[in-house]
């Protein structure tokens, strides 16, 4: 039996790939198991196995994870991405919840209908350039670390490069104002096992094609 | 200058009452500023206590936290109701996540639509009774413990505590076919922190009205 994390979701970014990015940084091997369609997802429904009914789940350490805070929780916390006191983990946290926030805004536009995406790309960039970003950009800009706490890696800086780079998928000068955030994202890809992450034939998942979308929808009986 | 965390939010429910739930059954004593007006709120961004621009927003140990789950983390890990060790606390985690999905829906149900209204109520009431209360009820039974997490009181309890009650508010036979809740629920009420959380007079915020619906649209300016 394998050691290894197992992962079980559809072949797509979704709410898995900020599991995928923190495993991968932190050097973890894992597996994963596609659900290719609705009856996949129910089949492990009845299986008794998704305590909410729901995926992501990660099988790791003898538990079957739901609930993606709850996974990411765990993970940071194993693999000592999650600061070294009470303090450090507030602010990590404080900073992961925002970047979810805007994460939970990019993964939506696709399911916008289209004459409404032009507008709702515009409310993304605004979030990301006038709510989150600043903060990012003051937070490096002050203390002047490599990394957004305690001065080293923590699961803050993993999902801040994840963000950054999922945004300029959108729109790609979208960093253009903050110098730091540049800087920041060419330092934490070269982090050794990022920069595996992002090479081709990582398990780092593309962006959700339009062609994909209706099969996506199936699976979790979304826009009924 | 007072040490006691200031919570900083309208005058109603809404995602700070969790927090109020968590610092009351810490035994903490806490105070509170409410919002009722836009101006407070752009001078409260205007000052840069608002890191997203965001509340809740609560001031504790020298920190101005925001986002609600950091605030609830670290009230959580200070006051020992995070469980001992990393696997209670992703038990814990797990379970306030579940709980958190069944409150988030309880939360915007005031400010849907009234033609959605009925709709709503009856996809809360069935989530409720299909999808969250059997994993709760399950896990009391096969453990035989009082408290959901490691045989002692924790975060999972009280939000287990806070739905259980709001969902009533609203579906008052919801507990019928649960008895393990029903139990856990009389228990909960009995401990002394909380059964002062629950008396009138406490820090403790009613079901939202239409003035509390109309209050957050004025002072956040949504359309």
């Amino acid at each position: 039996m394998s050691g290894k994390p197992k992962l079980h979701y559809f072949n797509g970014r979704g709410r898995m790939e900020s599991i995928r990015w923190l495993l991968a940084a932190a050097g973890v091997e894992f597996d994963e198991c596609f659900l290719e369609t609705r009856d996949d997802l129910l089949k492990l429904q009845k299986s008794g196995t998704l305590l909410f009914q729901q995926v992501p789940m990660v099988e790791i350490d003898g538990m079957k994870m739901v609930q993606t805070r709850a996974i990411g929780n765990y993970i940071a916390a194993k693999y000592n991405l999650y600061g070294k006191d009470l303090k450090e983990r507030a602010l990590i946290d404080m900073y992961v919840e925002a970047i979810i926030d805007l994460d939970e805004l990019l993964m939506m536009y696709a399911l916008q209908p289209a004459d409404k995406k032009e507008q709702y790309l515009a409310n993304i960039v605004d979030k990301a350039t006038n709510r989150y970003f600043p903060v990012y950009e003051k937070v490096l800009k002050d203390h002047g670390q490599d990394f957004l706490v305690g001065n080293q890696l923590s699961r803050a800086d993993v999902q801040l490069l994840e963000a950054l780079l999922m945004a300029e998928e959108y729109k790609s000068d979208i960093l253009a104002k903050f110098p730091l955030l540049q800087s920041f994202k060419a330092r934490i890809s070269n982090v050794p096992t990022i920069k595996k992450f992002l090479q081709p034939g990582s398990q780092r998942k593309p962006p959700l094609q339009e062609k994909d979308l209706p099969k996506v929808m199936k699976i979790f009986n979304l826009g009924h | 200058m007072s040490e006691k965390p200031r919570l900083i939010y309208f005058n109603g429910r809404g995602r700070m009452e969790s927090v109020r739930w968590l610092l009351a059954a810490a035994r903490v004593e806490f105070e509170e500023i409410f919002l009722d007006t836009r101006e407070q709120y752009v001078k409260l961004i205007k000052d840069g206590s608002l890191m997203f621009q965001q509340v809740p927003l609560v001031e504790i140990d020298g920190m101005k936290m925001v986002q609600t789950r950091a605030i609830l983390s670290y009230i959580a890990g200070k006051y020992n109701l995070y469980g001992k060790d990393l696997k209670e606390r992703a038990f814990i985690d797990m379970y306030v996540e579940g709980i958190t999905d069944l409150m988030h829906m309880i939360l915007m149900f005031p400010f849907s639509p009234p033609e959605a209204k009925e709709k709503n109520l009856a996809l809360i009431t069935e989530r409720a009774t299909h999808r969250y209360f059997p994993v709760f009820e399950k896990a009391l039974k096969q453990h035989g413990q009082d408290f959901l997490v490691g045989n002692q009181v924790s975060w999972a309890d009280i939000q287990l505590m806070e739905v259980i009650l709001a969902v009533e508010e609203k579906t008052p036979a919801v507990l019928s076919a649960f008895p393990q809740l029903q139990a856990f629920k009389t228990r909960m009420s009995n401990m002394p922190a909380i059964k002062k959380f629950l008396q009138p007079g406490s820090p403790r915020k009613p079901p939202p009205d239409d003035h509390y619906v109309s209050t957050v649209l004025k002072v956040l300016a949504e359309e």
